[in-house]
């Protein structure tokens, strides 16, 4: 690892130093590279393709091989994400329930469709196959808190509330 | 008097840990479930005002108590009952909990969750009654025989402190008016008006049981796979421990071979819970047999059907018993190392396996020597990325060498090259949690439970447009009836129901002419299903067959890893064809058509993905053809109409 890739001499070194630290950790075990992908996706909310590159140096793994895998799962993002995320569940039970109409509520109350951004990158609204609340169905996941039984009209307040919480950020600054 | 080996490592495992918790005490269900309903919250709150008031009362966490209907669940053990279990606790009653029921001795009206282990006899005074009118949801009469209760017990003996509570869940419906009597848990069912007297004067005042009002019958869940979820902390090993986790593998290896675990599991007739029900035990043996310098066990926590909890629920509530069931399988094979392959959209579950296997290693459960009997075993995590196909075998051993989860031809199977090249055995979380049991039981006892060539007990997550959504474990062999209208409380809105569907994007829908068929593997092929992992979608008559057939098709060409033609490309054409069916601009050729096309994915797909992908297609015609029909018939008016009511959760003829 000596050739500096030009993608990579401005890397942000504390980007560079967190994906060193993954790789080092897991260095030894075998079939780690989904791992180090995690980690990196836990760090950043996203895979950044300069830390494909770097990893792909560092470890000796084709590119290819890291986007084949990066590609192939659901799970794995490669662009950053909104600052919130509103992912509504499509499990069969929240689907028998209603899914449909939640997500078509929050397409309609954002502009944007599934798995978009808005334009002032704020909100990222995603659907996913199961959260595995299926007791409370239909789910919707923001920003990592589960919140069950929830109807169409219930997504205007969940939008304003992230709205809300966002301003209030705002003047404090 | 020297003792054995096995009392010795039981012995050393048990050293400084307290006995089952005594006196007063506050449990919290904190599964996912439960804390998206708030569980969290009220854990800390009960905390601090515990704390804050001086009191001892220690508040504890628990794992899925299966009632994910009434999340978020309170267990409170205080006062002159048995512990109760309180749902939907909100801010307000959590404060109620803790004045009323610690401070006064009084249990809170329409939040009692009745216990299920109902008892026969009376056995000491009555010191409060439950009460719930099950026959219907709208009329409640449970506020008048409430009342009428309390007055017959304050005309006969004013000075009675015995309380009337209105009940939230009875566990049992349609039944009329049902009562239970704590602490004995003695259950009556229909009671009439004119009972009440008797009733009062009989068991409350005079303690004898009346026999007529009795409900006697068994309770039809029976659990071993949950058999610690709902009572440990989850996070905790001691309390594991104390509630008899690793005795089984304490047993196994101070006394017993492989052969004789292997032997034990197949005297069980355990068979795999994730779906296709290979034996187990021929499973392990099949692993044991190859000579290799290394073996593997893998934990396949890749839950990915949708509408299925089970396993989620298990790793959440008691993650020692699947942890204690891969050791018992690596001990079984001769593997050294374990891993647990689980879904990175499960982050509570996840946590707490790697607590769980933490602990384990810190206390000499895993890694070198295990309970000093000089067998070597560790244990590790890797984190599924949301593909469904990493299920199936092959995909899965790929999915950890940390690669794309394409699955390969079989044979070699995994038991002969598996990862690595080497020898490995794949069992699902509910196969593994059951293991331990039947280590520490007896295969024996474990086939006691069961039919035919379906022994045991099987969990399922009973999810959909049910009255009760909740997690059963019942013995195989009971009828999905029973499931959904015996445990479960039937159908929501007590519409009619059109039918079950099992096995997810892999299986059919039961309808409701078959919903009498005892649920064994058999019995569901048969019927064009599978038992699946166990999720149970209920599907009332509002429903449309095309459109739920669509939703699952289209979750099977979004996973089709596109490895082989008949996957990737039958699949996309067949959902093209019901698409256009289900916009009404359907021809009766088109159902040919699927037919042709679900069976060259059976016979010619690479995988059980693509092989099964069909099932809910051919399911769905085989029983509902006439809905299919429907639209073809009606053309795009139909379907117009069909996708209103649809949207409106009405029935065709109310929404048009």
């Amino acid at each position: 690892m000596s050739a500096v890739l030009p993608a990579l001499q401005n890397l942000d070194p504390e980007l560079r130093s967190g994906i060193i630290e993954c790789i080092e950790h897991w260095k030894d075990q075998e079939g780690n590279l989904i791992m180090i992908l995690h980690e990196i996706q836990n760090r950043h909310g996203f895979v950044p393709r300069e830390a494909s590159l770097l990893l792909s140096g560092e470890t000796g793994v084709p590119l290819a091989r890291i986007y084949e895998v990066l590609t192939f799962y659901h799970y794995f993002r490669l662009v950053a994400q909104g600052k919130h995320n509103i992912t509504v569940c499509n499990g069969t039970a929240c689907y028998l329930k209603g899914a449909g109409r939640l997500l078509a509520e929050l397409e309609s109350r954002l502009g944007i469709k599934d798995n978009q951004t808005t334009e002032d990158r704020l909100i990222h609204l995603e659907t996913v196959r199961c959260v595995g609340c299926c007791g409370l169905s239909p789910v919707v996941v923001v920003d990592k808190k589960t919140v069950g039984k929830v109807f169409p009209t219930d997504m205007a307040g969940i939008i304003e509330g992230i709205r809300n919480r966002e301003e209030k950020e705002e003047d404090e600054e | 008097m020297k003792s054995s080996p096995y009392e010795q490592a039981l012995q050393k495992l048990r050293k400084g840990i307290p006995d089952k918790r005594t006196g007063q005490w506050i449990q919290v269900g904190m599964d996912s479930g439960g804390i998206a309903a708030g569980a969290e919250r009220l854990f800390r709150f009960f905390q601090k005002e515990c704390e804050r008031n001086g009191r001892n009362t220690p508040v504890g966490r628990a794992g899925s108590y299966g009632y994910a209907f009434i999340d978020p669940l309170v267990e409170v053990n205080a006062g002159k009952f048995p512990p109760v279990l309180y749902g939907m606790v909100d801010q307000k009653t959590a404060v109620r909990i803790l004045t009323e029921h610690l401070n006064e001795g009084r249990l809170i009206d329409d939040h009692v969750v009745a216990g299920r282990d109902r008892g026969r006899a009376l056995n000491g005074p009555v010191t409060a009654i439950l009460v719930k009118d099950t026959s219907c949801e709208d009329g409640d009469k449970t506020k008048w025989f409430q009342s009428s209760i309390k007055d017959e017990i304050g005309g006969r003996d004013p000075n009675n402190p015995v309380q009337v509570v209105r009940a939230l869940d009875m566990g049992i419906y349609h039944e009329g008016l049902v009562v239970q009597l704590l602490p004995s848990r003695v259950t009556y069912t229909n009671v009439l008006s004119r009972d009440i007297a008797r009733m009062v004067k009989q068991s409350i005042l005079g303690n004898e049981v009346i026999d007529d009002l009795l409900w006697n019958q068994p309770d039809k869940q029976v659990r071993i796979v949950l058999r610690r979820c709902g009572t440990i902390d989850p996070e905790s090993l001691d309390d594991a421990i104390a509630h008899g986790a690793y005795e089984a593998t304490a047993r196994a290896i101070t006394g017993q071979s492989p052969e004789d675990v292997i032997e034990t599991v197949k005297a069980s007739g355990l068979r795999g819970r994730g779906g296709a029900g290979f034996p187990t035990g021929l499973k392990w043996q099949l692993t044991r047999e190859p000579k290799s310098d290394r073996k593997f066990v893998i934990c396949n926590a890749d839950e990915g059907d949708p509408g299925a909890f089970m396993d989620r629920s298990v790793l959440e509530g008691d993650p020692h018993a699947v942890l204690e069931g891969l050791i018992l399988a690596g001990y079984a094979v001769g593997a050294s190392k374990g891993y647990f392959y689980i879904r990175a959209e499960y982050p509570l579950a996840v946590k707490r396996v790697e607590m769980a296997i933490d602990q384990a290693r810190r206390r000499g459960l895993l890694g070198k020597n295990i309970l000093g009997s000089g067998w070597d075993f560790d244990a590790a995590i890797r984190l599924g990325a949301g593909a469904f196909v990493c299920g199936e075998e092959t995909a899965l051993i790929a999915s950890i060498e940390g690669r794309r989860g394409s699955p390969q031809p079989r044979p070699p199977y995994p038991s002969v090259e598996g990862l690595w090249g080497k020898p490995t055995c794949i069992n699902n979380v509910e196969t593994l949690a059951a293991v331990p049991w039947i280590v520490a039981n007896g295969g024996e006892a474990y086939a006691r439970h069961g039919t035919g060539q379906s022994k045991g007990t099987k969990v399922f997550a009973v999810t959909g447009k049910v009255r009760n959504p909740q997690l059963v474990e019942v013995p195989l062999g009971t009828t999905v009836r029973e499931i959904v209208y015996g445990i479960c409380g039937g159908v929501q809105d007590d519409l009619l129901i059109k039918g079950v569907q099992t096995g997810g994007p892999s299986g059919g829908i039961i309808p409701e002419q078959h919903l009498d068929t005892p649920v064994t593997y058999e019995n569901l092929v048969e019927l064009g299903s599978i038992m699946g992992s166990g999720g149970m979608l209920v599907m009332n008559e509002n429903d449309c067959m095309v459109d739920v057939a669509a939703f699952y098709l289209k979750f099977c060409v979004d996973e089709s890893c596109g490895k082989c033609a008949p996957c990737r490309i039958g699949g996309y054409q067949m959902l093209q064809l019901i698409l256009k069916i289900s916009r009404g601009r359907g021809s009766p050729e088109d159902l040919d058509q699927i037919h042709r096309i679900c069976h060259a994915m059976r016979t010619a797909s690479l995988c059980g993905l693509g092989q099964t992908a069909p099932n809910p297609i051919l399911s769905s015609l085989r029983f509902f053809q006439d809905e299919y029909v429907a639209f073809i018939e009606g053309g795009t008016s139909y379907a117009r109409k069909r996708k209103q009511a649809l949207a409106a959760g009405k029935s065709l003829k109310e929404a048009v």
